[in-house]
C-alpha cells in the first residue's frame, strides 16, 4: 500500500538533502549544478504526486501519518500527516519549485549553486510546515523557512535589498515568537505538542483570546493582513523573481493555513468573539489595499498589493463562517472556507505567473517601472498574450481560477451580510481596474521608447514556465471540482469541530 | 576520617590535570622557542587524557569525600567533560593566533590548565571553602591571561579592571559566605541544606548572606547590573584569551550557581523573598541591557560580550525556575552556549592574521565571497545564538521557556522572547554583512587544517544538535538527577 510509505518524509527531506548536495557541488560546473537542482525539484514533484492520487478524500482523518519520538523528555514528536486542507498546498509547493528553478536558469549569475540550493531547501521546509502535526515540529519548520528566504532576498535582491530582507525577517520573527509561548502554554495544559490534541483541549475564554492573539500575530504577519502588511511590498520589490514567486505563491499561504490548522480549531470561541476584527481587517485589505494598488508605479509593488487584497479574501472566507452559522445559513459556511482554500491555490498560480511575467520584462530592460514600458505587444506578442491572460485571471475573469475562489467567498458573504458581500465584491471592480490599467500601460499602445523596440519575445524556457502555469490556471478555473472534493471532508469536519463551543 | 587510597579515585581527573599543568610548566623551561609546539601538544594530549579519566571515573552515584569538602556526582562529571572539551577547542583555535603574534609561550598553557583545574574544583565543590579556592584559582589565572600580551595597553587596562572588579566580587562572596556561616554554623552544602530545611537559623542574617552571595555570583556570571567588566575584558584581551574566557568558565559559573543556590540553599528559593526573585531581576535586566546595547556595537568582540550577558540572562531563567526541568534546561543552555561562543570567536580568530585583527564587524564584509564555507559556519553559529530553528540555540531557548512557563511565570517567558527578537537583529546583521556586502579586504584567508576541520565540526554541531537535541538533553537530565 503506497500510503504506508514515508512519502511525506521523502517530500520534505529529498529537496533539503538535495539542496545541500547542490550547495556542496559549488559553482565550478554551473551547468551540471543547475541540472542537478532541476532534477531534484522535478523528482520531488513526482514523489509528492501519490499524496494526491492515493489520498482518500472520503475521510477527514490524517493520512500518510508518520510518528516517531524526537525529544522524548518534552514529548516532542516527529509527527507528520496530511488532510484535505494541507495536501493541495503541498502539491502547490512541489509544483511551483521546479518552475522557480527553471526561471532562475540563465538570470542568476552570482553563485547559482547557492541560489538553487536555497530554493530546494526552502521547498522541503515549506512542505514540512504543511505536514507537521506536532506543534514544535511545525514551529521548527516555520522558523527555518526564514533562513533561506532571508538570504535569497538579501543576496540576489535589488538595490534596497538589505532593508527589505531585515524588515522581512524581523517582522516574521516578531510575529512567531509569541506563537511559541502560546504553544508552550498549551503543552503544559495538554501534556504534549500534538496539534490534534490541542484541538480537543478545553480552554477558558480569556485563555483562548490570549492564545488567539498570539496566533494572530504570527499568521497575520505571514498572510499578510492589514495593518502588518508593510513588509510585503518591500520584500517583493527587492526579491529576485524566484523569491517573489515563492513568497507570493507559497509563503503567504502558510499564514492562511495556520488559521485553519491552529486558530479556528484550537480557539473556536475566541475566533467567534473576535471574528469582527478579522473580517474588518480582511475587508480593509480588500478595499483599501486595492486602491493602494491602483496608484503604484512599480509593477512588482502593484502585484504585491494585489496579493494582499486577494489574501484578504482568504481570511474573509475563513472567518465569515461564524456569522453564517449565526444566521443558520447551512452550507454557506463550508463555501466560505472552501472558497478561501481555492483562492489560496489559485492565487498561488496567478501571483507566481504575474511575478514571472514581470521577471521576463525585468530581465530584458532591468526596470520594473510601468512608465518604462508601453506597446510591448508590438515586439513580444506571445508574451503579451500570456500577460493579458494572467492579468484577466487576477481580475477574476470567469473561466480562470481567480474567479472561482472569489465567487465562492462572495456568495458565502451574502449569506452572512449583504454589506460584507457588497464590500467584497467591489474587488471585482477595483481588481479589474488596477490590473487592466497596468496591462494597458505596459502592453498595449504604440512602442514608447527604444528599449521596448529592441525587446525579443520569450524563449523556450520562459514559454514552458508560463505555459504550465497558464494551463493550471485554466484547468482550475474550468474544473475546480477535484480540488473542492479533496478538501470537502476535512472542511466539514473542521466546521463541525468549530460549531461546538469549548467553554 | 580514615584515609583510604580508594578515596583518590574520584579525584583522579583533578590529579591528572594538576600533574599535567606541572609537567607543562617544567618541560617548557627546557625547550627552545621554535619547539614550543611541544608544550601545546602535551597540553592537548593531557586534556584528552583527563577527559577520558573523567569519563572512566564517572558513576551514576554521588560520592562525598575529604570531610565533605569535595563531591563527585553525575552533574560534576558532565560539566567537567564539557569544560575539558571546550578548553581543548579553545587551545586549538588559539594556537595559530598566538604563534603569529609572538605570544606562543608555555605560560599560556600553564595558566590555562591551572584555570581549568580551578573550574573543575568549583564544579566538584561541596563546601564554601572549596568553591572559593577553585574560584580564586580560576580568577587569578584569567587575570594574568587577559594581560598576556604585555605590549598591549588595552590588555593591561582590561586586566586591571577585571582584577579590581573581580576582587570586589570575591569580597562580596566571602562576606556572604561569612554571614551564612554565622547564621548556620556550617560550610558544607549538604549540612547547610539540612539547617535551612529545619529553619533553625537567624533569618535576617541569612537573607543578607544570600543577597551578598547572589551579588558575588552575578559578578562572576556577568549579569546586569554587575556586568561592567565583561565588554572591556572581552575587548581588551587577545582574541585567543577572549575565546577561552567566553566559553569554558561559563560552564564553571553555572556549576557555581548550582552548588551555591541549589545544593545549599534550595529551600530559600521561593518567591520574591528568596533567590528566585533576585535572579528574576538579574535575568530580566541582563536580557534587556545585553541585547539592547549589543545593537550599538561595531566591534564584534564587544558585541559578543553583550550577547554573552543576554545569554546569561537566559541561563538564569532556567535556574530560577527551581525545578529539575529548569536546571536541566539551564545546563543544556550553558553547554550549548559554550560551544557557540567557542565557535564564534573561533571564526573571529580564523579571519585574523599576522598584523591584522578581525575585530570590527566591517572586517566580515563579503565573507561569503572570500570564503563561503566559513561564512556558512558563522551563519549557523549566529542563527543558533539568535535561537532560530533548526539550530540548537532554538532548543536551548525552548527548554528554558518551557521550564519558566511550567512554574507559572509565563510573563517572564514573554519578556524572554521579546528580547530575543531584539537580539535577533544584531545577529542577523552579522549575516547581512557577511552575505550581502561587498568585501573590502580581498586578502585570502589562510587557516591551518586542524582549525578548519574543528571549526567545521563546531559549526555543524549547531545543526546536528538542533536536529537531534534529545541525546544531549537526556545527558543533562541524568546529570541533574532528582
Amino acid at each position: 500500500m503506497i500510503a504506508d510509505w514515508p512519502i511525506l518524509s521523502l517530500t520534505v527531506w529529498l529537496p533539503i538533502i538535495g539542496g545541500f548536495m547542490v550547495l556542496a557541488s559549488g559553482d565550478r560546473e554551473a551547468n551540471a549544478t543547475k541540472w542537478t537542482a532541476l532534477t531534484i525539484a522535478i523528482l520531488t514533484f513526482i514523489v509528492s504526486l501519490p499524496l494526491w492520487f492515493a489520498f482518500d478524500s472520503a475521510t477527514a482523518q490524517m493520512q500518510f501519518v508518520e510518528r516517531v519520538p524526537w525529544v522524548p523528555a518534552f514529548n516532542v514528536e516527529y509527527y507528520m500527516g496530511i488532510d484535505g486542507i494541507s495536501m493541495p498546498l503541498i502539491i502547490l509547493t512541489t509544483f511551483i519549485t521546479p518552475l522557480v528553478v527553471i526561471a532562475g536558469w540563465e538570470v542568476i549569475k552570482f553563485r547559482p549553486s547557492q541560489y538553487m540550493a536555497a530554493f530546494l531547501i526552502m521547498e522541503g521546509v515549506m512542505v514540512g510546515v504543511f505536514s507537521a502535526l506536532d506543534a514544535m515540529l511545525f514551529y521548527v519548520f516555520w522558523e527555518a523557512m526564514l533562513i533561506p528566504m532571508f538570504l535569497i532576498i538579501g543576496v540576489w535582491g535589488g538595490e534596497n535589498r538589505v532593508y527589505a530582507t531585515i524588515k522581512f525577517f524581523l517582522y516574521t520573527f516578531f510575529g512567531s515568537v509569541f506563537m511559541l509561548v502560546a504553544l508552550i502554554y498549551m503543552y503544559f495544559q495538554s501534556g504534549s505538542f500534538d496539534i490534534l490534541g490541542f484541538h480537543t483541549l478545553k480552554l477558558g475564554l480569556t485563555e483562548q483570546i490570549l492564545i488567539f492573539i498570539a496566533f494572530l500575530m504570527a499568521f497575520a504577519v505571514k498572510v499578510p493582513m492589514w495593518p502588518v502588511h508593510t513588509w510585503l511590498p518591500d520584500a517583493h520589490v527587492e526579491a529576485p523573481t524566484g523569491g517573489s514567486v515563492v513568497l507570493a505563491a507559497i509563503m503567504l499561504k502558510i499564514g492562511g493555513y495556520g488559521f485553519l490548522r491552529f486558530s479556528l480549531p484550537i480557539t473556536p470561541d475566541a475566533s467567534h468573539t473576535l471574528d469582527w476584527l478579522i473580517i474588518g481587517m480582511s475587508l480593509i485589505a480588500v478595499v483599501y489595499i486595492g486602491f493602494v494598488a491602483l496608484v503604484q508605479q512599480d509593477m512588482k509593488k502593484l502585484i504585491a498589493y494585489s496579493s494582499i487584497a486577494h489574501m484578504g479574501f482568504v481570511t474573509l472566507g475563513f472567518f465569515i463562517i461564524f456569522i453564517i452559522n449565526q444566521n443558520n445559513a447551512g452550507s454557506g459556511a463550508a463555501l466560505g472556507v472552501q472558497g478561501g482554500m481555492v483562492q489560496m491555490v489559485s492565487h498561488g498560480f496567478i501571483s507566481a505567473a504575474l511575478f514571472l511575467c514581470v521577471g521576463v520584462l525585468y530581465d530584458r530592460l532591468h526596470s520594473r517601472q510601468i512608465n518604462d514600458y508601453g506597446g510591448v505587444v508590438n515586439t513580444m506578442p506571445i508574451f503579451a498574450a500570456f500577460m493579458v491572460f494572467f492579468a484577466m485571471a487576477n481580475a477574476g475573469l470567469p473561466g480562470t481560477s481567480g474567479f472561482v475562489g472569489e465567487f465562492m467567498v462572495i456568495i458565502a458573504s451574502f449569506r452572512a451580510d449583504f454589506w460584507y458581500a457588497f464590500l467584497a465584491a467591489t474587488t471585482l471592480i477595483i481588481g479589474a481596474a488596477y490590473t487592466l490599467w497596468m496591462v494597458k500601460r505596459v502592453i498595449f499602445g504604440d512602442v514608447t521608447n527604444e528599449g521596448v523596440a529592441t525587446l525579443k519575445d520569450m524563449n523556450n524556457r520562459e514559454f514552458i514556465v508560463l505555459g504550465t502555469l497558464a494551463a493550471a490556471v485554466l484547468l482550475l478555473g474550468l474544473w475546480p471540482a477535484p480540488l473542492v472534493e479533496v478538501m470537502d471532508a476535512s472542511v466539514n469536519n473542521l466546521l463541525q469541530h468549530i460549531s461546538v463551543s469549548k467553554l | 576520617m580514615q584515609f583510604d587510597s580508594t578515596q583518590l579515585i574520584p579525584v583522579l581527573p583533578e590529579i591528572s590535570l594538576l600533574t599535567l599543568a606541572c609537567v607543562v610548566l617544567v618541560v617548557d623551561l627546557f625547550i627552545r622557542e621554535e619547539q614550543r609546539i611541544i608544550s601545546y601538544g602535551i597540553s592537548q594530549v593531557g586534556l584528552i587524557l583527563t577527559l577520558l579519566i573523567t569519563i572512566l571515573v564517572a558513576q551514576p552515584t554521588t560520592q562525598i569525600l575529604f570531610d565533605g569538602s569535595y563531591i563527585r556526582d553525575p552533574m560534576s562529571d558532565l560539566l567537567k567533560v564539557g569544560i575539558l572539551l571546550i578548553t581543548f577547542l579553545a587551545f586549538l583555535y588559539a594556537k595559530d593566533y598566538l604563534r603569529d603574534r609572538g605570544l606562543f609561550k608555555g605560560e599560556f598553557y600553564t595558566l590555562g590548565l591551572f584555570a581549568v583545574l580551578g573550574m573543575m574544583i568549583m564544579t566538584s565543590a561541596n563546601s564554601f571553602l572549596t568553591i572559593y579556592l577553585g574560584l580564586e584559582l580560576l580568577a587569578l589565572c584569567l587575570y594574568a591571561l587577559v594581560a598576556f600580551n604585555r605590549n598591549s595597553p588595552q590588555g593591561a587596562e582590561a586586566a586591571m579592571k577585571y582584577f579590581v572588579l573581580g576582587a570586589l566580587a570575591s569580597g562580596m562572596l566571602l562576606y556572604g559566605i561569612s554571614m551564612i556561616y554565622g547564621a548556620t554554623g556550617t560550610l558544607r552544602f549538604d549540612e547547610l541544606a539540612q539547617v535551612v530545611d529545619k529553619g533553625d537559623m537567624n533569618q535576617l542574617v541569612m537573607i543578607f548572606g544570600v543577597v551578598f552571595l547572589v551579588i558575588g555570583l552575578a559578578f562572576k556570571l556577568g549579569a546586569v547590573p554587575f556586568h561592567m567588566w565583561v565588554p572591556d575584558v572581552y575587548h581588551g584581551a587577545p582574541t585567543a584569551v577572549t575565546l577561552f574566557i567566553g566559553s569554558a568558565p561559563k560552564i564553571a559559573a553555572f556549576a557555581l550557581a548550582m552548588r551555591l543556590l541549589v545544593d545549599g540553599l534550595a529551600d530559600l528559593h521561593g518567591g520574591w523573598e528568596g533567590w528566585q526573585g533576585m535572579l528574576i531581576i538579574l535575568a530580566v535586566l541582563s536580557m534587556a541591557i545585553g541585547n539592547l546595547i549589543a545593537i550599538a556595537q561595531t566591534n564584534i568582540k564587544r558585541m559578543l560580550a553583550y550577547s554573552t550577558i543576554s545569554h546569561v540572562g537566559f541561563i538564569l531563567l532556567g535556574i530560577l525556575a527551581g525545578t529539575k526541568e529548569g536546571y536541566t534546561a539551564a545546563m543544556f543552555y550553558t553547554l550549548v552556549y559554550a560551544l557557540m561562543s567557542a565557535g564564534g570567536f573561533g571564526v573571529v580568530i580564523a579571519l585574523s592574521r599576522k598584523g591584522f585583527e578581525a575585530e570590527n564587524l566591517d572586517d566580515f564584509k563579503g565573507l561569503n565571497q572570500r570564503n563561503p564555507w566559513f561564512a556558512g559556519m558563522m551563519l549557523l553559529l549566529m542563527f543558533s545564538m539568535a535561537g532560530v530553528p533548526p539550530t540548537v540555540g532554538f532548543f536551548a531557548k525552548l527548554f528554558v521557556l518551557d521550564a519558566v512557563v511550567s512554574v507559572d511565570l509565563t510573563w517572564l517567558a514573554l519578556v524572554g522572547v521579546f528580547f530575543s527578537i531584539i537580539g535577533a537583529f544584531y545577529y542577523i546583521r552579522v549575516i547581512k554583512i557577511m552575505y550581502f556586502d561587498q568585501p573590502t579586504d580581498e586578502s585570502p584567508i589562510t587557516v591551518g587544517m586542524d582549525t578548519q576541520v574543528v571549526l567545521s565540526l563546531n559549526g555543524l554541531a549547531m545543526l546536528f544538535l538542533g536536529l537531534f537535541p534529545a541525546g544531549l538533553l537526556s545527558l543533562c537530565s541524568n546529570a541533574i538527577g532528582n
